[in-house]
């Protein structure tokens, strides 16, 4: 209760200061409003900005690697464009490589070279000379002939004329026209009269009137009959002991002439008697077929454990025991042909 | 009367016949005396001589007819109104070689005339007469029947295939190979007239082995055989490639060019005809004679020769010209450029200028470089005056055109042109102008020649209608240069000048 008493004896006091209290709270309360206004206002602020800076963040992170993937996409498309460009690019320079060479060699080939053509035409003129320098030795030479054959021509008519006028020649008393005592020394024409025989003037025999074979002439008489064969032999003729011995060698028969139509029975008759003298054995020799003894087997082929495969049976030798199987060995391979033909048919080698 | 006094009568009788026989034989050898004897009426009285039981008097009979008939178409006409063509043939098979040999000349008389003549002939059956004669012994009678036959055929191919069709072609190429000239000659002259008209006919004659026989006589010495020999070769080789090619491998090759340094002109002439009618067919044969040194060979040799002579060179020139650039270039190489155009201006003859005219246009036709060489040999200006020369004839006026053209069309070389722009007629103009309005674009050096050398005032001066190919082509020209220096040169600008003077009024 004493707690009781003395807060009512306090209770002034108490009303006193919560009122003083109270005015003083009164008193600061507009500017505490405003203080916590003030604060909450920066703290929401600072909230709502923290929040847009998050977001913000969170959007460039979407964007970045959104950007990023799209960026990408497309860089690889420009890369795989711009690849096939420097490809295409690259084909089409070896392309022009290939058909440039190919171009040149055809149209070098087929169409025109120009270096052989030049190496050609140099060539043709070179044989245009030769054959012009050739064609210049021929005419040349041609034409010496010619000359040379004109020249004996008039040396030779020139002789016959000198021969013909031989008479003109100068003789020891008196001298001819060509050798004028006035001139110092005879003319040419002298020299050549000297050099010349004169021509003889043979008498040409008169034909008679003799009928010609050759129907020469027709006014010799036609003969009754046809005139005789020539009497006289013509032509080269063998040596005369030789025609002799030939006249006169004796008769030599040919072997077929000379044989008698039956010397065979003949002679197979004197072998017959010859053998007949010299035989040593009685025993007529019997040929194989009529022989009716039994088959003796040689020697050499029989064996007491008989016959000996090896040559007869086989030709080579055999393991059988290390065979690995039963079956022959087949190969894979198709067989050659030639092989199976080998020993029917006879070949020198060729497939 | 005694046997003598009665046979005196006939002796006297048979010395006259033989006497009027023999005079007229020997009145007829010479050219003034026929017509008198035509008018004496010497074809009746000879044809019962031609029966006379004397052979003397029937040969020189013949020998006689023969002459007269040789002399002109009416004469053998008249042998052959005269009936007198079957006797000979009859008694052909029957004489002696003497009468064989006159009776084949009247043959050969009457046949040479015309084609109608030589089918009277044919129709009177002499034609197996004539090859039986050719199987004779006797040369000249075989010489004889060959000249006949040669006649006969030289007309047409009707008559040349009657004459193979009896048989001659074989007996004709034996002929060849006998050892005289003058059968030779004659064989191979009538192998020649045979194979000139057809394929066919050359063929047959092929067929019969002439092509070894003739090829073996080029090199022969005689003139008149080789002329034959290289004739019947070109007329073989004339018809086709096939038969070209045999002739061509007979090996004639180097040996043929030899001859045509022959001095005999025909014989030239011949060979020449020969590599012409070879070169002509296909490019191989022609690179055939081409590499044998053959172009070179023709070039002297039209170079040596004149006249006539140098046509067939001139012609094989231009057909291998013709084949291809490569052969034309060979022919330019060969300097054959220089000799024709020397052919062009020496020769008086149109027809050899037109060949040559031609030969050139070959050449010049195929590249820029051709037309240069040929430009070089200054023929541009030969050709133009063979072109407007008043007497010229239309084919020389043709040919020389065409080839102005062909050369033109390819000419690049201005100066050469430049000549042509002053004295060209409007057609050949256009072609001209026409290189210029190719050239000038592309080169300035030429432009300004083009200017000081007066070409630009010329073309200036050209009036062409307008829509023309020459005014295009001047347009082409004017549109090169500035528009003053094509105003400058204009005509008219001078005046149009002092006009302005007039109308301009000093401040």
């Amino acid at each position: 209760m004493a707690t009781m008493v003395r807060l009512l004896r306090q209770t002034d006091q108490i009303v006193e200061d919560s009122y003083e209290r109270k005015n003083e709270a009164e008193l600061q309360r507009q500017r505490e409003y405003l203080a916590s206004v003030k604060i909450q206002a920066n703290f929401r602020g600072s909230q709502v900005r923290s929040y847009f800076t998050h977001l913000n963040n969170c959007a460039t992170v979407i964007q970045k690697s959104w950007r990023g993937y799209v960026g990408r996409q497309s860089f690889r498309v420009i890369v795989k464009n711009s690849v096939l460009i420097m490809k295409l690019n690259h084909f089409n320079a070896m392309a022009t490589q290939v058909q440039k060479i190919w171009r040149g060699y055809y149209v070098r080939k087929y169409v025109y070279n120009y270096y052989s053509q030049k190496r050609y035409l140099e060539a043709l003129i070179v044989k245009n000379a030769i054959v012009r320098s050739e064609l210049e030795d021929y005419t040349e030479q041609q034409e010496n002939l010619r000359r040379r054959q004109k020249e004996h021509e008039e040396r030779k008519t020139n002789e016959f004329l000198a021969r013909k006028n031989h008479h003109l020649i100068s003789t020891e008393v008196i001298p001819g026209i060509y050798n004028s005592p006035f001139n110092p020394y005879p003319s040419e024409q002298e020299f050549l009269l000297r050099s010349v025989p004169p021509l003889k003037h043979e008498k040409t025999k008169k034909i008679g009137n003799t009928y010609d074979p050759t129907c020469r002439s027709y006014e010799c008489p036609k003969p009754k009959q046809l005139p005789p064969i020539a009497v006289k032999p013509q032509g080269p003729f063998r040596d005369p002991t030789e025609v002799q011995k030939q006249r006169y060698k004796g008769f030599q028969p040919t072997l077929r002439v000379a044989t008698s139509f039956t010397s065979l029975e003949e002679a197979r008759q004197i072998l017959k008697a010859e053998e007949w003298v010299t035989r040593l054995n009685d025993d007529i020799f019997q040929p194989f077929k009529r022989r009716d003894r039994k088959y003796e087997p040689l020697l050499h082929t029989t064996s007491k454990f008989g016959h000996l495969p090896f040559g007869t049976k086989y030709y080579r030798e055999e393991f059988l025991d290390k065979h690995i199987t039963p079956k022959p060995f087949k190969t894979l391979v198709p067989p050659i042909p030639v092989f199976d033909k080998l020993n029917d048919t006879y070949s020198q080698g060729q497939v | 009367m005694s046997q003598r006094q009665v046979l005196q009568v006939f002796e006297q009788y048979q010395k006259a016949r033989t006497q009027f026989v023999q005079t007229v034989a020997e009145l007829a050898s010479r050219p003034q005396n026929i017509e008198t004897l035509q008018n004496a009426g010497v074809m009746s009285l000879l044809r019962p001589l031609l029966l006379d039981i004397v052979p003397t008097i029937q040969q020189t009979a013949a020998l006689a007819l023969g002459r007269l008939a040789n002399y002109n178409d009416d004469l053998a006409e008249a042998v052959v109104k005269g009936d007198i063509l079957p006797q000979l043939v009859y008694s052909l098979a029957e004489q002696n070689r003497f009468y064989k040999k006159a009776a084949a000349f009247v043959l050969r008389a009457v046949a040479k005339h015309s084609p109608q003549l030589a089918q009277s002939v044919v129709d009177s059956g002499a034609l197996d007469a004539l090859v039986i004669c050719l199987e004779e012994f006797d040369p000249g009678v075989k010489e004889a029947a060959a000249w006949a036959l040669g006649y006969i055929a030289r007309h047409n191919a009707e008559l040349a295939q009657a004459v193979v069709d009896a048989g001659a072609v074989p007996l004709l190429v034996l002929c060849i190979q006998e050892p005289e000239l003058s059968l030779k000659r004659i064989a191979a002259s009538a192998l020649s007239d045979i194979c000139k008209h057809s394929p066919e006919l050359a063929q047959t004659v092929v067929d019969a082995g002439a092509i070894a026989h003739l090829a073996q006589m080029i090199l022969n010495p005689d003139a008149k055989l080789k002329r034959q020999v290289f004739s019947a070769l070109s007329q073989i080789s004339k018809h086709s490639v096939d038969l070209a090619e045999m002739v061509v491998e007979a090996e004639i090759f180097p040996a043929v060019l030899t001859c045509l340094k022959d001095p005999d002109e025909y014989v030239k002439k011949n060979v020449a005809t020969l590599i012409r009618e070879i070169a002509k067919h296909t490019p191989e044969l022609a690179q055939l004679i081409v590499n044998a040194g053959g172009v070179a060979a023709v070039v002297d040799y039209v170079g040596e020769s004149k006249g006539n002579v140098r046509l067939p060179g001139i012609m094989m020139l231009g057909y291998v010209a013709a084949h291809s650039e490569n052969l034309a270039r060979a022919v330019i190489v060969s300097k054959g450029v220089t000799q024709l155009a020397i052919a062009l201006s020496e020769e008086p003859e149109d027809h050899i200028q037109a060949a040559a005219a031609w030969a050139l246009g070959q050449i010049g036709r195929h590249t820029p470089e051709h037309a240069k060489a040929v430009a070089h040999a200054n023929v541009l200006p030969k050709l133009l005056q063979c072109y407007l020369r008043a007497d010229a004839s239309e084919d020389l006026q043709t040919k020389s055109k065409k080839a102005l053209k062909n050369i033109l069309q390819k000419c690049v070389h201005l100066p050469a042109l430049e000549p042509l722009l002053h004295d060209a007629p409007p057609n050949i103009l256009k072609h001209v102008v026409g290189q210029f309005s190719k050239v000038l674009p592309h080169d300035s050096k030429a432009r300004k020649l083009f200017v000081t050398s007066g070409g630009l005032k010329k073309v200036q001066e050209i009036k062409a209608e307008p829509g023309s190919a020459l005014a295009e082509y001047v347009n082409t020209i004017n549109n090169c240069y500035p528009e003053e220096i094509v105003k400058y040169y204009s005509p008219g600008y001078s005046e149009s000048l002092l006009d302005r003077v007039d109308q301009y009024q000093p401040h």
